[in-house]
């Protein structure tokens, strides 16, 4: 009906247009004595589009085409050029369709007059100009035309010519991105599901890709289901499929949970030979499908994951010989597969060897790669390498180089002599930025092997006038004052810096006053004046709030107790741990099902980007419900609090790789309160560059003000203090470092599931918890009878997570009126259903009086990551801890970083 | 999975050409992109080929000659599928106007505007086959009277070849090409060697042809339970890597090399060995300076290889200082010069039969005021060569079947060659000498 309106409108349009052209032709002829350059191009080229040659008016839509090319406004020629719309010549259609897509969203109003040419091009007998037509509309994007595009979208997803049925598959996407509820209204999406069914191999894939895409898209999940049906047409599709076809199918595969191990087999068994192509986005996809696979134990059988894992390793090494573009976000990749399986590519170090063409960010990537691998049998050979590139021009490299030879001494004690040895080579060598990273380097050493390798002092020290770089001088002054009664001239040392004190960045100024605080108190006599000096100048010349509140708790602290100061000062710290880790293990389980995209190469979460939003799992439904409308699937647990805080530390320019571990030590604030506090809780000082999940800092600031206020607060503090003895006498500090430990973490209540008064006697109170990334259901079984229970043994019925016990009860005999607890582990993979609603869970509980029946709704939280969907990778802090409530990051930023 | 729009920029940043497949961005966003990398480059950090805006946009791009290939996406795309598809545009330009630069996209705008419509829709790559895109999307217009249809291929099982090809006499052309890698460090110990070979077709047979492809394949001698006899060599490929063409489940079934060919040249297979070689052409330098005042090489260059064999056009490339000067050069074999804009020495030899060493000796001098940049570029020495008839791997091509339902008969022929890929051997330290020594 509205079409037939339409052409009416258009009819008459037309006769406006001729009618208007005569004039503008009229007017043409006249002015063309007058017409000035201003009057300019787009006059002319107004009278060409609607010159009566055919040819000059092609070349003129040509030439408005060049124009909007290099960026010329030519959107009021709308009308004109839509006139040369209706043509046989199809190089000239497609000028004026890349036209209207190019100015559809300014003219909205006038493209309605393009819609009836559209909708007679999709009639065509020439399948080009039809699935062209179909194709055009959908990428105009104007509101109001998608009630013209649902009738020849229908038709086209039925055309006898694959070629357009293809096309009209993605502009199903095209559509449901503009208006999702008018496409399912229509019955497109399972129009979709039914293309999977198609005779023809590209239909399959498009038709793949579009569903993926509105099921990521889509509010409400369960748009694409995959029944044994569909995925036996996939898996066929997967042969037959050009390459980015099965780059879409392989996606879906990754996405999708098999119902058993014996069809996650199969599915495995049909994608081994993918890692024999070409391409190596379809290699790496592969890959995916196996990651996903064995990480969420689909695939349990060790014969198969060997066989995997044999096959997975060839392959990955080619990519390393693909396009350099195609190396990184390989090398990336590779770098979070060894995280999760260090068992491939050991015997493959020699090919990440970086060469001398490549380019700087691919070797970077393998200077990554090289730590990951290195060990014991080749530390030598890498040792060599990294020597070997400390002599390159590229600054950045060499620099990374020479962190990299500090990381190895850290992953390896037993060359970690070997790598001091050509730390002292490099610091030799007198190239200024080496020698600074060197210095950095050998800090994080000392604080690894404490007392180990003293001799070398005297040769860092011998650099000292040609630091400039604060973190080296900083790193220096730390080693000084660590070591200042091993070293005559500490004081000497120091005082050079000392003079300075006030130019220096706040880093610098941190370490020198604990440094000298540290040389006071093992050489009083030397460090008399310059402790004064420098306690006085922090205080009160120093607008830095950490700088002069950290001199003020040294004055009090020596004032009131010098021995006290020891204890703090002067204790023992814990080493640090090498951290071969690149992304906390929560992080990763979400990375590797994201392998290949963008999140796997900035190593953030795929949620933040925008669009996907986090969980995309695809679920099998039975063949015979796959249109039933079903509840959204909610998501598994990927990444929680502890990624949030992953990114606030890690939020340098997002394809710089993750923080070194040596960057943990006296780098900050922080860790220099570790200094003070005498932390002597293990892992402290990394778990505040990883993921300490909740701090307040605000208790540390409170505790601080306490500190200042008055030393003697011990009675505030708790009995279940965590401080060693040595320093308990310390209240307030005892206080802050408390405070700081005991993060309060919410221990779910067990809920009473079943009443004694149903369970013939036995009462079971059970609270479902996730450590780890693992499920747990904490049981405690009481006893109300006179006799004893026993045999007990549980079972979940099939429920949407596939949630199943993954062991027998523990328990042998509960006694009268006795209780048992039993921690029983769960497992995801088991039979899947949907429930309604998604999160109830029904269980039967069997003893040897009876069987029980009863339910139990899981808290969403268990499944749940973030709810809220932060904007996109602007990573701040506030924007992330929204739901996150024990978050409180008011203040004192420069404290916690 | 997704692109949102591609760009073609020239170097400064500027766009010559875009196409806006999903219009979730505004395309003036491209402007932040050059920003990001000059950015980085002010800060000397490492450049990545992937950049994203503060704001979430994110940038992949290919450098290739004048020009930037771009893609935008602000979702968690598959950052692999679209560096790959750049790479395959530039490779579809360049069969459609032989040099990709920028002078090409300003003069074929159109047929370019037309090429990324059919290649990509939505932000997801479609047909990016050259040789069927050229089926219906030429550079000449098309008479009004026969309008072009899609080719059956585009959406076809055989995606990449068209029905209806007509040879006078059907050929196929094997190039079996090995490139050795090669890395030796300075004390002349070799840190990694391996093999990139690759099989090349040209291929000019009617119809849909079956091809089947024998190797001297070790694991499919035992797949096939056939004992491999001393006579024909088996070789085992590390990794193997096909052409869309062939049927990789076939492979993995029973190593069956088995394809319907596309039409003309195309890569058919490459394959990895990483077993350790001898060095095919072994270079070693020995360096001297004289009390900083002249510098002495003396290169000796040795084929590594049977002497039947002759290698071709064997460059050795030894760099030396910058600021060296007024060089003299007498060698064996073959001619040497200074390349002063590479700051090299350039020995080349036409012909290079095995089991030959040649010896070059090269004499500069330096300037009395010593260069103060301790840091120095340390370029290894790079090898060029070329082996004709002969394969480091010893791979053989045992038979090429071809079966067609018109039951034509077809001549293969087949050409082994192995040249140099990335083959470098870094420079020694030199030795400081107050002797003089004559050349």
């Amino acid at each position: 009906m509205s079409v037939i309106i339409l052409f009416e409108y258009n009819t008459y349009y037309k006769a406006a247009v001729t009618k208007f052209t005569q004039n503008a032709l009229a007017d043409l002829r006249r002015q063309n004595f007058f017409s000035t350059a201003k009057k300019g191009e787009n006059f002319e080229l107004k009278a060409d589009l609607n010159s009566e040659y055919k040819e000059r008016r092609k070349d003129t839509v040509k030439r408005v085409i060049a124009n909007m090319t290099i960026g010329k406004d030519v959107s009021g020629l709308f009308a004109d050029v839509v006139k040369n719309m209706q043509t046989d010549d199809i190089e000239l259609k497609k000028l004026v369709y890349l036209y209207l897509i190019n100015y559809a969203k300014s003219q909205p109003e006038l493209v309605i007059l393009a819609v009836n040419t559209f909708v007679k091009d999709t009639d065509d007998p020439n399948p080009l100009i039809r699935a062209l037509a179909i194709r055009t509309m959908g990428c105009l994007r104007v509101e109001e035309i998608t009630n013209y595009l649902c009738e020849p979208l229908r038709k086209c997803l039925r055309d006898d010519n694959p070629y357009v049925r293809k096309t009209a598959a993605i502009c199903v996407a095209k559509l449901y991105d503009l208006n999702p509820q008018l496409t399912v209204d229509n019955g497109f999406v399972s129009t979709l599901q039914e293309m999977i069914s198609d005779s023809n191999p590209v239909v399959v894939a498009n038709a793949v890709a579009a569903l993926s895409e509105i099921n990521d898209s889509s509010s409400q999940k369960g748009l694409f289901n995959i029944n044994n049906n569909i995925l036996a047409k996939l898996l066929a599709a997967l042969n037959e499929s050009t390459e980015w076809g099965q780059i879409c199918i392989l996606t879906t595969l990754a996405d999708y949970v098999p119902v058993d191990e014996k069809e996650a087999e199969t599915i495995v068994e049909r994608v081994i030979p993918r890692l024999q192509h070409a391409n190596a986005s379809v290699v790496l996809s592969a890959v995916k499908v196996f990651m996903v696979y064995m990480n969420n134990n689909y695939i349990t059988s060790e014969k198969t994951i060997q066989t995997i894992v044999k096959k997975m390793t060839p392959p990955l090494v080619t990519l390393v010989s693909d396009h350099s573009e195609i190396q990184y976000v390989a090398l990336r990749n590779i770098n979070l597969i060894l995280q999760k399986r260090n068992d491939i590519l050991n015997q493959e170090i020699r090919v990440f060897f970086c060469k001398y063409n490549d380019p700087p960010y691919v070797k970077l990537e393998k200077l990554e790669v090289m730590i990951q691998l290195c060990n014991e049998k080749n530390i030598d050979q890498v040792l060599s390498e990294f020597k070997e590139y400390c002599n390159e021009v590229d600054v950045d490299f060499v620099r990374r180089s020479v962190r990299a030879i500090g990381r190895c001494a850290i992953k390896l004690e037993s060359a970690a002599e070997r790598c001091v040895n050509v730390l002292l080579e490099l610091i030799s060598s007198h190239i200024n930025y080496v020698l600074q990273e060197a210095i950095v380097v050998m800090k994080d050493i000392f604080r690894k092997y404490p007392h180990s390798y003293e001799g070398v002092i005297v040769n860092l020290c011998k650099n000292l006038e040609s630091l400039d770089e604060p973190e080296a001088k900083a790193s220096l002054i730390w080693i000084i004052g660590e070591y200042a009664e091993k070293i005559d001239n500490a004081n000497e040392l120091l005082e050079f810096f000392l003079e300075n004190f006030k130019e220096e960045s706040s880093m610098v100024q941190l370490q020198l006053i604990t440094a000298i605080v540290k040389l006071f108190l093992k050489k009083p006599s030397q460090a008399q004046d310059s402790v004064q000096k420098i306690l006085q100048t922090a205080t009160q010349s120093c607008d830095n709030p950490d700088i002069r509140d950290r001199a003020y708790i040294y004055w009090r602290l020596l004032s009131t107790n010098p021995q006290a100061t020891k204890a703090v000062v002067l204790a023992e710290k814990p080493p640090i741990e090498s951290r071969t880790k690149i992304v906390s293990d929560s992080l990763l389980d979400e990375l590797i099902s994201n392998i290949g995209t963008l999140a796997s190469v900035y190593y953030k979460p795929a949620s933040l980007f925008g669009g996907r939003t986090g969980d995309t799992k695809i679920f099998s439904t039975p063949a015979e419900d796959a249109d039933a409308d079903i509840e959204g699937v909610p998501g598994t647990t990927i990444g929680g609090v502890e990624n949030l805080l992953d990114l606030d530390f890690d939020d340098s320019a997002p394809p710089k790789s993750a923080t070194p571990p040596s960057s943990a030590a006296p780098k900050s604030g922080m860790n220099d309160l570790l200094d003070l506090l005498n932390d002597d809780v293990p892992s402290m000082g990394n778990t505040m560059g990883l993921s300490q999940p909740t701090t307040p800092s605000t208790n540390v600031q409170n505790d601080l003000m306490n500190i200042l206020g008055s030393s003697s607060n011990n009675n505030s503090m708790s009995s279940s203090s965590i401080l060693s003895p040595q320093n308990s006498g310390l209240g307030g500090l005892g206080g802050l470092n408390m405070n700081m430990m005991s993060t309060p973490q919410p221990q779910p209540q067990k809920t009473i599931m079943l009443p004694a008064n149903e369970g013939k006697g036995m009462e079971i109170s059970a609270v479902f918890v996730k450590r780890q990334n693992k499920f747990f259901m904490e049981l405690t079984f009481s006893n109300k009878t006179a006799q004893p229970l026993s045999e007990i043994a549980i079972q979940f019925n099939k429920n949407t997570y596939g949630l199943v016990p993954l062991a027998p009860i523990g328990i042998n005999v509960i006694p009268p009126n006795g209780s048992k607890d039993f921690t029983l582990p769960l497992g995801t993979n088991g039979p899947v259903q949907q429930m309604n609603p998604p999160t109830l869970l029904q269980i039967a509980v069997k003893n040897n009086l009876g069987v029980y029946y009863f339910q139990h709704i899981l808290p969403t939280s268990l499944f749940e990551t973030q709810s809220s969907t932060p904007s996109m990778p602007n990573f701040s802090f506030n924007n992330n801890s929204s739901n996150n409530n024990s978050n409180n990051n008011s203040g004192l930023d420069g404290l916690l970083i | 999975m997704v692109a949102s729009a591609i760009f073609i920029l020239d170097l400064k940043g500027k766009v010559l050409i875009s196409r806006n497949y999903r219009g979730d961005i505004p395309i003036r966003k491209i402007e932040k992109f050059m920003p990001l990398v000059l950015a980085a480059e002010e800060e000397e950090q490492t450049l990545s080929p992937i950049l994203s805006t503060e704001d979430g946009v994110n940038f992949l791009y290919v450098k290739h000659n004048n020009l930037y290939l771009l893609a935008m996406t602000k979702k968690n795309s598959n950052a692999v599928t679209i560096l790959l598809f750049l790479h395959k545009l530039i490779e579809v330009f360049k069969e459609y106007f032989k040099v990709l630069e920028e002078e090409s996209i300003r003069d074929n705008f159109v047929i370019i505007y037309e090429l990324l419509d059919e290649m990509m829709d939505f932000g997801y790559p479609q047909t990016t086959e050259s040789k069927i895109l050229q089926e219906y999307i030429t550079q000449e217009s098309h008479q009004m009277e026969v309008q072009v249809r899609p080719p059956i291929a585009v959406t076809n099982a055989v995606s990449w070849r068209s029905e209806g090809i007509k040879y006078r006499k059907n050929e196929v052309f094997l190039d079996v090409i090995e490139s050795v890698n090669l890395l030796v460090n300075s004390n002349g110990n070799v840190l990694r060697s391996e093999i990139l070979g690759a099989i090349k077709m040209k291929c000019f047979l009617s119809g849909m042809p079956e091809l089947r492809l024998g190797l001297n394949d070790k694991v499919m001698f035992e797949t096939a339970g056939k004992t491999t006899s001393s006579k024909s060599k088996a070789i085992e490929m590390e990794d193997v890597k096909f052409h869309q063409c062939v049927r990789l489940s076939r492979f993995e079934n029973n190593r069956t090399i088995s394809f319907i060919p596309p039409d003309g040249e195309f890569e058919l297979m490459s394959y990895r060995l990483s077993t350790q070689v001898k060095p095919l052409i072994w270079t070693e330098v020995i360096v001297q300076t004289h009390s900083g005042s002249r510098i002495e090489y003396q290169i000796k260059a040795k084929a590594q290889f049977k002497r039947r064999s002759t290698a071709n056009n064997v460059t050795i490339t030894v760099p030396v200082p910058e600021d060296a000067d007024t060089p003299k050069f007498k060698c064996s074999m073959g001619s040497a010069s200074y390349a002063p804009e590479k700051s090299a020495i350039v020995w080349t030899i036409k012909q290079f039969q095995g089991g030959k060493e040649f010896i070059l000796r090269a004499h500069f001098g330096l300037p009395s005021v010593k260069n103060e940049d301790e840091n120095q570029k340390k370029p290894p020495i790079s090898v060029k060569f070329e082996i004709p008839y002969f394969t480091t791997s010893g791979i053989q091509v045992r038979y090429l079947k071809v079966v067609e339902k018109s039951g034509y008969q077809a001549f293969p022929w087949v050409r082994y060659i192995t040249q140099n890929g990335d083959y470098h051997l870094r420079m020694p330290e030199s030795v400081k000498t107050a002797k003089l020594s004559t050349i």
